[in-house]
């Protein structure tokens, strides 16, 4: 019996068109774009002026704040100007343009492909070193990584579960990363259960990627506190608290942190940036994403460097499909709609999909006939029907009390309902105001 | 018989009981209302909008009566004629009164504004403000659908089919201020009426620098500062790339609209100034013409 989590969860048709092709390396764009808020927390403070000379690797932006990430420079070349640039929403955010001159590298980085396995470091030189190389969660959310490795005082991890779901439609990435890099992953496994101090890591796979099991497998019989966990096909898997509950069987209780279950979760993309940070001294200047669609002639999954245009990815893919009406950056569940093609590469950009008009559109909004498939669906056992009609009514407390915090924003209830009501929209207008009351109310404690 | 005797004056004595409980517990627990309350409550116009500030007619009604003096104390809908009935009541000065209007800052018309993209997601400006910029390249904007006109209770804000902006009705607007917390984007301030409704405001709160502006709304304050340098009252301050003329301090002499180079300051209620000129009706979308 493969394991899943218990609650709710949706099963969305799988389309993972560029499952098997190997990972391409993109070009290098003439000029790189490197927003200074690519991750959840603070954005960071640029450290490089106009016309300086910068290398692969330099420190162009220090972190913010503790919640907050250092941004390298994925480029070899000359800052051309630091101003605003179009983020996905399309608002203006602060960004370093830097004009590509060849491509050398810093000469710290090993830029070998030989597999580094021992680790002398330890467990705080290794947070340090996870820290300093502006490392984030690879699976979209950008949580900066040491914060989750440093748990809060009085809170022990005990297990470390790798997410290697990709319950995302479409998406390919993870998958792929398995197939090619699974040896440096798990080295990146080894080091990050040293540095959270636990003797059991589990790397959980979904069903549908059986090579990816097997190589994985193969690998993992050297490392005996690894183990391989098929999970059974079924969306949200990959998120976190679903994942936890799917691998440990326990739940995160309704406000708490994650590790309040011992369990530390981290994508595989995350801990093959580990490995290529602790080891090869590389801090995140590139990443995997896939390309994808229906109307996409190759679709692929490309090793691309943070801050090339999506339009670029979207030219080596074959180009613009004609009848294409939505680009998404991220998967078709919790990805968001880009305003522009002109927009930068970010270190959460999982894939870029486009989506052809005849599935772009939202169906016509009907009455609500009580079926309750969005309650069934809700992977945090929710009512979303409930928490749509309190948010639309602007019931704040009423959707505090139904627990509008706990909900992840996956998808599952506009996706599952038949009368195609925008249910995650208005959940998310809750969300947003009953956090500001909550906020307000801790600040005037 | 004496069945109908017994259950009689049973009934009769617990009713009498009832009563007397009843009594002293409505005196022991009596609320001492200042009768004043009440007739501030019956002047009132009763639309409970909270323009005020406080929950209700009855909010207000008992804040009057508590308060030592009027001043500062409006109820929006009344104006002065129901400040000067309160101040009756309470046999107190009636507070000043300087009328207010709702002024809708964008000019973002459906002409001066290209749509870069399409939304399909829940028709309200808070949501749609919650997951992008909106449908244009302006991310400062009106987004078109129309929770100010929703949240005023008296018609008064409307959005027009034309321009896909609010129009206000100054007529109907009672500056309750219910707009002005329903735009999700801070588009409506609550300004005041001006000398025979004669008004100058800033069209636009885009913060962007002048060429991103510019690019995105033909009609975009770009913060060059012309207006700010000819105006001889101190009145106008260009903060983040966008102009803002203090109400307070403006004289009316229409001198920036002049030099403003996109027409982002609109003058409002003026007769016109030439028969050359352009009509200005046509040019102020967002005010109705009273």
């Amino acid at each position: 019996m493969l394991k899943t989590f218990r609650i709710g969860g949706v099963h969305p048709p799988e389309n993972k068109l560029s499952a098997g092709q190997a990972i391409i390396t993109a070009e290098l764009p003439k000029q790189a774009v490197v927003m200074l808020s690519q991750h959840i927390g603070a954005p960071a403070q640029a450290v490089v002026a106009k016309g300086d000379k910068v290398k692969v690797g330099t420190l162009l932006a220090q972190a913010g704040g503790f919640v907050s990430a250092n941004i390298h420079s994925p480029v070899s070349g000359t800052v051309a100007k630091i101003d605003t640039a179009v983020d996905a929403a399309g608002f203006q955010r602060p960004a370093i343009y830097i004009d590509v001159e060849g491509d050398e590298w810093e000469e710290s980085i090993d830029r070998s492909d030989t597999l580094v396995k021992e680790c002398t470091l330890d467990a705080k030189a290794i947070i340090n070193c996870i820290k300093e190389s502006g490392i984030v969660g690879m699976g979209g959310a950008t949580f900066p990584c040491h914060v989750k490795l440093s748990p809060p005082p009085g809170m022990k991890a005990s297990v470390l579960i790798i997410n290697g779901v990709e319950c995302e439609p479409y998406l390919t990435s993870d998958h792929q990363l398995m197939m090619e890099k699974g040896a440096e992953i798990l080295v990146g496994v080894e080091i990050l259960r040293k540095a959270i101090s636990v003797d059991r890591a589990v790397i959980g796979i979904e069903n549908n990627k059986p090579d990816a099991i097997r190589h994985m497998r193969q690998l993992a019989e050297e490392y005996p506190a690894i183990e391989i966990c098929p999970l059974k096909v079924k969306y949200p898997q990959g998120g976190e608290k679903q994942l936890i509950d799917a691998i440990i069987r326990r739940q995160v209780p309704s406000g708490a942190l994650p590790i309040a279950t011992g369990a530390v979760v981290q994508n595989v993309g995350t801990a093959f940036a580990i490995y290529e940070a602790v080891q090869k001294h590389k801090p995140l200047v590139e990443r995997i994403v896939t390309v994808t669609g229906k109307s996409v002639a190759k679709p692929s999954n490309l090793r691309v460097r943070i801050g090339t245009p999506i339009s670029q990815l979207i030219e080596m893919c074959g180009g613009m499909p004609q009848d294409t009406e939505k680009v998404i950056s991220g998967g078709p569940m919790m990805g968001k709609a880009v305003v522009s093609t002109d927009m930068a590469t970010t270190k959460g950009c999982s894939g870029i999909l486009l989506i052809p008009s005849l599935e772009s559109r939202r169906k016509e909004m009907q009455p609500c006939i009580r079926c309750a498939k969005c309650v069934s669906g809700c992977p945090m056992g929710l009512a979303p029907n409930l928490l749509m009609n309190l948010s639309s009514h602007q019931n704040w407390d009423g959707c505090e009390e139904e627990r509008v915090m706990d909900c992840i924003e996956c998808g599952s209830c506009s996706f599952t309902c038949p009368a195609h009501r925008p249910l995650l929209d208005y959940i998310r207008q809750g969300k947003a105001k009953v956090g500001a009351i909550i906020r307000n109310r801790n600040a005037n404690k | 018989m004496s069945i109908v005797w017994i259950s009689t004056l049973s009934l009769g004595v617990i009713g009498a009981i009832s009563a007397i409980i009843l009594y002293l517990v409505a005196q022991k627990f009596k609320v001492n209302e200042d009768p004043r309350n009440g007739q501030i409550v019956a002047v009132l116009p009763g639309a409970n909008c909270g323009g005020c500030g406080y929950p209700g007619c009855g909010g207000f009604a008992a804040a009057c009566v508590k308060a030592k003096s009027l001043d500062g104390m409006l109820c929006p809908v009344g104006g002065a004629p129901v400040m000067a009935k309160i101040a009756d009541i309470l046999g107190m000065a009636p507070a000043e009164v300087t009328p207010k209007v709702a002024v809708v800052r964008c000019n973002g018309t459906y002409a001066n504004r290209k749509r870069t993209s399409h939304y399909d997601g829940a028709a309200s400006c808070a949501i749609e403000a919650s997951l992008y910029c909106g449908e244009t390249g302006c991310p400062y904007g009106c987004l078109g659908y129309g929770d100010c006109e929703s949240a005023c209770q008296f018609g008064a804000i409307r959005i027009s089919r034309e321009t896909g902006l609010p129009e206000v009705n100054e007529d109907l607007c009672t500056a309750c201020g219910a707009c002005v917390k329903a735009c999700p984007k801070g588009l409506i301030e609550l300004r005041n009426k001006g000398p025979k409704s004669h008004r100058m405001f800033v069209c636009c709160v885009n913060k962007d620098k002048g060429a991103v502006a510019r690019k995105a709304c033909t009609a975009a304050c770009i913060g060059c500062g012309k207006c700010a340098k000819e105006c001889a009252f101190e009145a106008i301050t260009v903060v983040n790339n966008v102009a803002y003329i203090d109400f307070q301090k403006c004289r009316l002499c229409r001198k920036c609209e002049a030099v403003c180079p996109t027409g982002a300051i609109h003058s409002v209620n003026f007769p016109p100034r030439k028969p050359v000129e352009a009509a200005p009706a046509e040019t102020k979308p967002v005010e109705t013409q009273a």
